[in-house]
């Protein structure tokens, strides 16, 4: 299916994109052009087959419900935080959300 | 004691137990030549200082008698493996001063068995491309030229900083990544050996994600004994990824040599282009040729969704992209723009500086795919179809031990030559990409030249968590091919 420079506008806001609006139409007509190519896949017959999401035939593994240690245990402001553009104690500064 | 980056890994490996090489002078050897190789800008950091001081601990362990199975070896990281305390930025804009504060497992488990970081190489910006052009710090060149041409080459992608560095032995191996083919297919385009375990042999975690359910590491490396003793360290169950399996690694190298007499090998005649050069379906040809002079048995086969496999990927890999991607917004880590007027438009302006056109090609595809409407048609389709190309090789599997394919549908290209048309670029990975979906082990290894001199590279695809059959069945092909040609070093 071909989509248009308002359905691109609308995808690109949905992601968190500002694209100017001269990159609209071509941004439509190459992510058209792939679409395109990927509608090849109506071809095929899904008839009662099941959705794959991973190649993994595992259940999700539990552990103990207690905090837990080292990297991704409790204790780790300083590190969450050190890479952050802008930050206040153990804040994340971003401009005001609420007026 | 000849030129310490002319020896194997496997060489160096036993040299540095034997004590006839330090860790520190095989690291000064190749950092030396790492700095006269500016011109293939396979690297993003060089970390000369932390390996120095690595490689000196090293000599320490060794001289003790002690060390791990890498103990003193220096390798290089592909960019997408974050390593504490230094840069890691995917090869994109967006992760500017990135300092991860932890290391990622597969790393971890290579400074475990002592092994030397080099530095962090070059990739397609977070291993979205097939040619290293996407890349923020500018395309790696590939090592190898055409005979009497000298136009710049890509190595392929995503790991083309990986491979073009084992190529030139700028380092002793490498670690890469491959999401549809991104070790395959550059170990093929730069003649070294390329190596994608089954999905959930090797730990994801510290690893930057780009499509989770595909993404799997491996080595690049100059042989198969080299990947094999690579993997090795690298592999192994992890409780900080859900998806790692809680197996046991065996013993790669042990594999190696062993007879494969009476192996099954499928030839799925799907995977013969139309358009595909002569030389690549004769260097098919004849390593089939190779294989049954060894004593397998080869056996023709259908996997008739191979051509479907492409299509899928370029639905499931970028809405999990679009996914994962959103946590860069210029809050939590990287580039946040300076310019905005609200928190909106602060993400918005942050992701568009940050992010080079093919990513936000991908995050766009990836959005509309998942967005209300589309999702049927497009996303759960796709699964399904996924579903059944899995169900083929399963069925495949129960016929053969092995399936052989060329790696890639052409020689190394001309920097610039196919980045105008997207579908174009995507057709590189057509025979690699149905491994990621199926989760399948596969490898690349470098078979032959073309006229023009360029190597090309023979696929092997093995069932899952059987790399031990795929490794025997690599090196049969490798002691058959007999490959040892190497570029001319023009950069040096």
């Amino acid at each position: 299916m071909a989509i248009d420079k308002d359905t691109v506008r609308k995808v690109a806001r949905l992601a968190r994109i500002a694209e100017p609006e001269e990159r609209l139409e071509p941004l439509a007509t190459e992510i058209s052009g792939i679409l395109g190519w990927i509608e090849q896949l109506n071809e095929v017959d899904v008839e009662g087959v099941e959705a794959m999401a991973s190649t993994v035939d595992v259940s999700l593994p539990m552990r103990e419900d207690k905090l837990q240690q080292g990297d991704t245990g409790g204790g780790q402001s300083d590190n969450v935080v050190a890479n952050a553009p802008k930050t206040e104690d153990h804040f994340f500064v971003v401009p005001k959300v609420v007026e | 004691m000849t030129d310490i980056s002319n020896l194997s890994l496997a060489e160096l490996r036993d040299g540095l137990k034997e004590k006839k090489v330090s860790a520190g002078e095989a690291t000064n050897a190749y950092l030396s030549r790492l700095e006269a190789a500016k011109e293939l800008n396979a690297v993003i950091t060089l970390t000369a200082d932390k390996a120095r001081d690595m490689a000196k601990a090293s000599d320490a362990r060794l001289a003790k008698g002690e060390g791990g199975a890498l103990e003193g070896v220096p390798l290089g990281i592909k960019d997408l493996f974050c390593t504490e305390g230094t840069l890691t930025t995917a090869g994109s804009h967006i992760l500017d001063g990135f300092t991860p504060r932890y290391e990622s497992t597969v790393t971890e488990n290579l400074w475990r068995d002592g092994a030397v970081m080099l530095g962090k190489l070059n990739m397609d910006e977070f291993a979205m491309g097939s040619s290293n052009e996407t890349s923020f710090y500018g395309p790696v060149v590939n090592p190898w030229r055409r005979k009497g041409d000298t136009t710049p080459l890509t190595p392929g992608g995503s790991s083309g900083g990986s491979a073009a560095s084992v190529a030139a032995h700028l380092c002793a191996a490498a670690t890469a990544t491959d999401t549809g083919g991104s070790i395959r297919q550059p170990a093929s385009l730069t003649a070294t050996v390329g190596v994608k375990p089954t999905y959930g042999r090797c730990s994801r975690w510290g690893v930057v994600a780009f499509a989770s359910s595909l993404d799997q590491a491996g080595p690049i490396a100059r042989d198969t004994r080299d990947a094999a003793i690579m993997l090795k360290s690298m592999a192994g169950h992890d409780p900080k990824d859900s998806t790692s399996i809680d197996c046991p690694v065996p013993d790669y190298e042990a594999a190696l040599g062993q007879s494969v007499k009476g192996l099954k090998i499928g030839v799925p005649k799907e995977y013969r282009l139309d358009n595909m050069p002569a030389e690549i379906e004769t260097l098919w040809q004849q390593g089939i040729s190779w294989m049954k002079d060894a004593g397998c048995e080869i056996v023709d086969i259908s996997l008739p969704l191979t051509k479907y496999a492409l299509p899928v990927y370029y639905i499931v890999a970028p809405a999990e992209a679009s996914s994962n991607l959103a946590r860069y917004d210029g809050v939590k880590f990287g580039h946040r723009a300076k310019d905005f007027d609200d928190i909106t438009s602060m993400y918005e302006n942050s992701r568009a500086e940050g992010f080079g056109d093919e990513v936000k090609r991908r995050i766009l595809i990836g959005t509309y795919v998942l967005s209300a409407g589309y999702y049927d048609a497009y996303y759960l389709r796709a699964q399904k179809v996924r579903k059944k190309i899995f169900d083929e090789f399963a069925e495949a599997y129960k016929k053969v031990d092995l399936i052989l394919t060329p790696s890639a549908p052409s020689a190394a290209f001309g920097l610039g030559e196919k980045s105008d048309d997207p579908v174009q670029m995507y057709l590189n990975d057509v025979f690699t990409v149905t491994a990621n979906l199926a989760g399948l082990p596969g490898a690349s290894v470098p078979a032959g030249l073309d006229a023009q001199g360029l190597p090309l590279g023979l696929q092997l695809l093995a069932r899952p968590f059987d790399e031990e059959t795929m490794f025997k069945g690599m090196y049969a092909l490798e002691q058959a091919a007999g490959f040892s040609a190497r570029p001319d070093e023009w950069w040096a």
